[in-house]
């Protein structure tokens, strides 16, 4: 095996690839998160940003293929290390208790990602692979006119934020900066990461539900 | 502090060996003195046990002072018992209450086969070790103390790393059974150090290679090794660890 092989297989590879696909589509999310913003500024805001980022046509497709091997990464890596895990220890506890290091998102990562996951092929469905000629506008809000679409997109933004609140300090940690000196402030900024995507993203699919009229 | 005596229902895993599927057997202790070590409860009950014919429950241990790594067991779910940074053989009944119902059970994980009851084999750490966990030196006489000058805060991390015993009770708690603060201490305490210079990112990329042959899971950053962990090892040193791989990994010519 050549030394690459060797790296991105050991168990400490696999942290590396985790922590940096999680980076990438972390920041992802971010520019996704602050261009939605245009929502709700309106209609025409928002056909704007849609129509300015969709100038950038080819580029745009080499991102999203980066952007998927990124995420297949991750998501691939992700199930080994689970499937691994399990494996680790075939028999159970009979009791199962928290010494104090777990965390709601940190005990949960397999299943928020799955669930996030799940939710991201939804979100595709919904406005990636959209009929030619529709207008972005209109989709959106179709789909998030729906109660149905509110609850889905509800648990999937939950889990992601979840996600995100052991993922954004894990991922510092598995790239080898941990120092008292600046812990506390890398744990806060995962919360407050976690904590803005939830709000930015759940103010806009809540103001689709409650006014019809955003997008018209 | 006064003593009292406390009643106890214990749950205890009975496994005859490694290949006999185990179970949880129930029993009842009287009149425990609340001053006794957890392990000298287990004493009271083998002495019991032994009285009516009946076979001893299995558990190691060696010093009882706390420094030999040799006990450990899961008790309600935390290796080594509700206690911070304490071994179960320095846990005392006084932590418990008169009644209580206790669940014991053996490390479990993979890498840590059960022998009999609640002792594991804890061999995996040793081949870890050996796999790099020294220095290659003539060790001769003791060098002249300000022959090797070390930073005060370098000697302190290095020696707070060192403090491992080696109980794999890191192992017992982590839910994925990762054994990587045991490995980041080992290769900490030597990382830090300058006698640990030449042989640095052999012995990473070696005790890396060698933890993951042994079948421990993957470390997630879920914190229970360090909070379970007799001597307080901060999961530091794991980032020390996962910063020595990249090291040698990336930036060195070792080939392992």
């Amino acid at each position: 095996m050549s030394w690459f092989t060797r790296t991105v297989t050991a168990s400490l590879g696999k942290k590396y690839i985790m922590a940096l696909s999680g980076l990438v589509l972390g920041a992802f999310l971010l520019v996704h998160a602050a261009g939605n913003t245009t929502i709700l500024l309106g209609r025409s805001a928002f056909l704007s940003y849609a129509g300015h980022l969709h100038a950038f046509d080819f580029a745009l497709v080499g991102i999203e293929f980066l952007l998927l091997a990124f995420f297949l990464a991750h998501v691939v890596t992700g199930l080994v290390l689970f499937m691994q895990n399990m494996w680790a220890r075939p028999e159970r506890y009979a009791v199962n208790n928290n010494a104090g290091g777990r965390t709601w998102g940190s005990a949960t990562m397999p299943y928020t990602g799955i669930i996030v996951f799940l939710f991201i092929l939804v979100h595709l469905y919904n406005f990636h692979f959209i009929a030619p000629g529709a207008v972005i506008a209109d989709v959106v809000a179709e789909v998030l006119g729906s109660p149905l679409y509110t609850v889905l997109y509800g648990i999937g933004l939950t889990a992601l934020a979840l996600h995100i609140s052991h993922g954004f300090w894990s991922l510092f940690q598995s790239a080898g900066i941990n120092h008292p000196k600046y812990n506390r402030f890398i744990i806060v900024c995962a919360w407050v990461i976690g904590g803005l995507i939830i709000a930015v993203f759940g103010i806009i699919v809540v103001m689709l539900l409650v006014n019809s009229n955003l997008l018209a | 502090m006064a003593a009292r005596e406390i009643s106890l229902n214990l749950k205890i895993w009975r496994q005859e060996n490694q290949g006999k599927k185990g179970t949880f057997e129930n029993y009842r202790l009287e009149k425990i003195n609340s001053n006794m070590s957890f392990l000298e409860m287990i004493d009271v009950l083998n002495e019991k046990l032994t009285r009516e014919g009946r076979e001893p429950v299995a558990f190691d241990h060696d010093c009882r002072e706390g420094i030999c790594g040799m006990c450990g067991a899961v008790v309600d779910g935390i290796a080594h018992g509700p206690e911070k940074a304490t071994t179960l053989c320095q846990l005392h009944m006084r932590h418990f209450r008169d009644g209580q119902t206790l669940t014991i059970e053996p490390f479990r994980a993979r890498a840590f086969p059960i022998i009999r009851d609640l002792v594991v084999d804890r061999s995996a750490f040793d081949r870890i070790i050996q796999a790099g966990g020294f220095i290659s030196v003539n060790t001769g006489s003791a060098p002249d103390a300000n022959a090797i000058p070390v930073a005060q805060t370098k000697a302190e991390l290095a020696m707070d790393a060192a403090a491992c015993i080696g109980c794999g009770a890191c192992v017992a708690a982590c839910p994925n059974a990762s054994a990587m603060l045991f490995v980041g201490a080992k290769i900490s305490q030597l990382a830090l150090l300058p006698q640990g210079g030449p042989e640095r990112e052999k012995r990473a990329l070696s005790m890396v290679r060698a933890m993951d042959r042994e079948g421990f899971g993957n470390c997630s950053n879920e914190r229970e090794c360090e909070a379970v962990c007799p001597k307080s090892i901060s999961i530091r040193n794991i980032a020390r660890l996962n910063r020595e791989f990249v090291r040698a990994s990336l930036f060195s010519d070792e080939n392992e």
